[in-house]
């Protein structure tokens, strides 16, 4: 205990409860964010089941080949975060600040394929309430019912709007851990913020895990549809 | 808390299981499967997000409590989704 | 008998008055950055105790007019849609700004960490942060009430809350959304605590029953808040779109709302009732002087009405369209919630069965909390029945059981908290006299205005309407009286507590002879509650039994 003077707070004993602690507060979190995100997948699939042709049919206009893309994004955000961890650990700084640059790196990167991708998707007249064209559902073969297709659609927007909105977070996040590694304050013993920001990180990559086969690959695809 | 360092290969590895399931995922979607493109989607993304969980959430070297909050949190979607759906899924067989 | 502890009594004023300490969590610091920047749990607990009081009496506001527009058949008082927003902002107000944070928020907070033996709890700045999300949150709905109201009723029921309602129910949305995430920290600082920062000794089975109970209700907060959250941000993104996923032109489902809505807040009627039940278990033990009957039942009881609270919800959507089959299961499964309830209060019986029982103010309230719950709980069960429920959904008869669960439930619960704890919070005593009285005031008061209710509701006068046939009167008048009184009731305490402050004797550290590790601390406590950290030894309620049985 002495050694770690100054590094546990007041009310706890030791720096193991101290870690223990943060990090199933984290885990706590995640689980509340699991039933935020739960709340509209269960809503997802209400409507999934009972109109399964019209989201699938929705599902092919996504841009797939974007969708796939950003996965392996998210992805390789993921390994540098908690290669991030792995530096902080090891005591490793400059590796610990080329990691986290990274991993924000990666994060914009998301959003400027996400951006390309919402553009597209409102040239396509994709967009309902703002874009969109009934007629031309109707007047595919089979039909889809472009009620339900924009039912679809709009839950595209505030799933991937919903995940969005943590990344944002995720980033803001990472950029005070950036600030905190430029001061020197994330030694090796002090790695439970790096270790507790990148739970919140994997997380949001997890719940895009789900979001790509639930929104992008519903229904099948062609070739063709392998297009920016 | 883990007390020793998981070595960066394994990340690696990890790493490139989760990539290489992404393309799998991918690919299956150009066959035609009928209605079990979820189905077959979700099953891989389970496997996805477990290891996601297991090496870069560290769970695999957690404490109990980890796992406790984890499987709370998945226990309770569970009763969403399924007593929800058992609303949904029974409203044509009892319609008198 | 030893002269140390005269158990099987409460003991008397001894022969040296009780002091209260030099330094204490309250005088240790001054100002006002002492109080807004503190991460002191006990400081944090009284800034929730007047943020919620304030709320309570905002909420109390709303009824009052509710029930005076209701002494006439044609609600000349007020016009029809500022009765619906009055009705409205009542339910807004007391469900999530006064039901819901209160025990654990005041009482939880202040207690809860030197029960365990603790010098905080696990997160204190979470702490802070939960209490200023809580009041942005407030202050955003309340501005939203004020500045033009809101006309849902608190369930923002879709398709009306996403089409129909000309009312500010974005902002009043976001206010709730806020102060949720204050629910969700609280709850998760309390599971965090109660894992990991308990004293040594201290294992599960020597926890008070207030902790189990605090420990069941955080499950909920932590589980059920987000849904809530989602729900309201889908109905928020809807209105604001004009197009979303409750939408009956697209397909939509707006029964799929009433899901996501009660998975949230049926729930939390436990989180309203358990921390409440945890109260009167420390209460019943302490002026019964008997150790709790059937501890291991009680503790298990909290966590089994969590588990299944989360298991009954479409029990309030049986007339809305859900499918018969699902219907049945709810309501099958909404009886089994009851098992866990009745067996608290049958344990609590068992206690006061043969025990030195002193009615001191908080066990006043305490006796009154279970026969109005009970009464409450029953007419709950009748409600569960299918067959029932669709002749009173809707009626006077819930409006009338809910308030017996919330108000004869909850709030005598926490007044008899709030009575139990004074003493430890502040180092005063309140007067005996008039505690004792307002006691009486509102029992009296809470029968007269909600058993008439229950009348009504059978005879089938319908909620949330601002007129009703003339035979309905009497009724009406019986329980608009019965408020006044109820209101005396609850501004009594507001009096005498506050003036305790300044004229109350000194408490000392242990005024009832309690057992718990909070009692075992200077009143006020010190800053970091205990000196030395504690050592647990045995169970919760070691109120010796032998002498008692001498006593007849
Ligand atoms: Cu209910």
């Amino acid at each position: 205990m002495s050694t770690n003077r100054g590094l546990v707070a007041h009310h706890f004993e030791d720096i193991e409860q101290q870690r223990d602690v943060e990090a199933f507060g984290m885990w706590m979190f995640l689980a509340t964010e699991i039933l935020i995100f739960g709340a509209v997948f269960t809503a997802y699939t209400v409507y999934r089941l009972r109109y399964a042709a019209d989201f699938e049919a929705a599902s092919s206009k996504l841009n797939v080949l974007i969708g796939s893309i950003n996965t392996i994004v998210l992805l390789t955000s993921s390994l540098t975060m908690v290669l991030a961890v792995h530096a902080t650990r090891a005591g490793r700084p400059k590796m610990l600040m080329i990691c986290l640059l990274l991993t924000i790196f990666f994060g914009l990167t998301f959003f400027g394929f996400k951006a390309v991708e919402y553009y597209e998707d409102y040239e396509e007249a994709l967009v309902p309430g703002l874009r969109f064209d009934p007629g031309e559902w109707a007047e595919r073969s089979p039909p889809a019912n472009a009620g339900h297709v924009q039912l679809m659609l709009v839950f595209y927007y505030i799933m991937t709007g919903l995940h969005a909105v943590h990344m944002i977070v995720g980033i803001g996040l990472l950029t005070w851990l950036v600030y905190r590694a430029r001061r020197g304050t994330l030694t090796p013993a002090r790695y439970m913020a790096v270790e507790v920001v990148g739970l919140y990180w994997h997380f949001v990559d997890i719940v895009w895990i789900f979001l790509l086969p639930l929104l992008y690959l519903a229904g099948t695809h062609r070739a063709s549809d392998l297009h920016f | 808390m883990s007390e020793q360092l998981t070595p960066t290969k394994t990340y690696y590895s990890v790493f490139a299981a989760l990539v290489a399931l992404t393309l799998l995922t991918v690919g299956v979607s150009f066959f035609e499967l009928g209605n079990w493109h979820t189905t077959v989607g979700i099953l891989i993304g389970v496997v996805k997000a477990s290891l996601v969980a297991l090496f870069f959430m560290h769970l695999l070297h957690s404490s109990k409590l980890s796992w406790l909050a984890a499987l709370a949190g998945l226990f309770w979607l569970v009763i969403l989704m399924g007593l929800t759906l058992s609303d949904y899924l029974t409203r044509q067989v009892l319609d008198f | 008998m030893s002269d140390a502890i005269v158990r099987g009594f409460v003991p008397q004023a001894k022969a040296r008055p009780p002091r209260t300490p030099e330094t204490h969590y309250l005088n240790v610091e001054y100002g006002v950055k002492s109080w807004l920047l503190t991460t002191d749990h006990k400081r944090i607990a009284i800034l929730y105790l007047i943020a919620v009081t304030a709320l309570f009496l905002l909420g109390g506001a709303a009824a009052t007019m509710i029930r005076l527009n209701l002494m006439t058949p044609r609600g000349e008082l007020l016009p029809a849609d500022t009765y619906n927003k009055l009705f409205s902002a009542h339910g807004i107000i007391m469900v999530w700004f006064f039901l819901v944070p209160v025990v654990p928020t005041v009482l939880g907070n202040f207690i809860l960490p030197m029960m365990v033996g603790a010098r905080d709890l696990a997160f204190p700045k979470l702490n802070l942060i939960s209490w200023y999300i809580f009041t942005i949150g407030g202050i955003i709905t309340l501005w939203a009430i004020l500045a033009g109201g809101v006309d849902t009723g608190w369930t923002f029921y879709t398709p009306f809350s996403t089409k129909a309602a000309r009312t500010n129910v974005i902002p009043t949305i976001i206010g709730i959304f806020i102060s949720g995430f204050s629910s969700i920290l609280t709850g998760l600082n309390f599971i965090a605590t109660l894992h990991r920062m308990r004293a040594p000794g201290m294992t599960w089975t020597r926890m008070p029953l207030f902790l189990w109970s605090s420990y069941a209700t955080s499950v909920i907060l932590l589980l059920a808040t987000p849904v809530l959250a989602m729900a309201l941000i889908l109905v928020g993104v809807e209105r604001a779109w004009g197009i979303g996923i409750f939408d009956p032109d697209l397909g939509g489902d707006p029964i799929l709302f009433q899901h996501l809505f009660w998975f949230y807040s049926h729930p939390v009627v436990y989180v309203m009732v358990l921390p409440a039940m945890g109260i009167v278990s420390e209460i019943i033990t302490c002026f019964s002087r008997k150790p709790i009957f059937g501890y291991i039942f009680v503790a298990w009881a909290s966590v089994g009405i969590a588990v299944l609270g989360f298991l009954v919800w479409a029990h309030h959507m049986f007339v809305a369209g859900q499918s018969v089959y699902s219907a049945q299961v709810f309501s099958a499964l909404s009886y089994l919630v009851a098992v866990p309830s009745a067996i608290k209060v049958f344990n609590w019986t068992a206690t006061l069965y043969k025990g030195s029982i002193s009615f001191e103010t908080p066990m006043l309230f305490a006796l009154g909390f279970i026969a109005l719950f009970t009464m409450g709980g029953l007419t709950g069960l009748m409600l569960a029945a299918l067959g029932v429920d669709m002749h009173v959904h809707d009626t006077y008869f819930i409006i009338a059981h809910f308030h017996f669960i919330m108000v004869g439930g909850t709030v005598m619960a926490y007044m008899a908290g709030l009575h139990y704890w004074w003493p430890k919070m502040t180092g005063r005593m309140y007067s005996d006299f008039l505690s004792k009285l307002s006691a009486l005031i509102i029992f009296v008061g809470f029968i007269l205005t909600f058993l008439p209710q229950f009348v009504l509701g059978y005879l089938g006068m319908p909620r949330r309407y601002h007129v009703y046939p003339p035979e309905f009167q009497i009724l009406n008048v019986m329980s608009s009286a019965g408020a006044s009184i109820l209101a005396v009731g609850y501004l009594l305490p507001l009096i005498y507590l506050i003036w305790s402050l300044f004229a109350g004797k000194a408490a000392g550290p242990n005024p009832w002879g309690a057992t718990g590790l909070e009692w075992q601390t200077p009143s006020p406590p010190p800053p970091h509650n205990f000196d030395e950290t504690p050592v647990v030894t045995s169970g919760p309620y070691e109120y010796a039994t032998e002498e008692i049985t001498d006593v007849h």
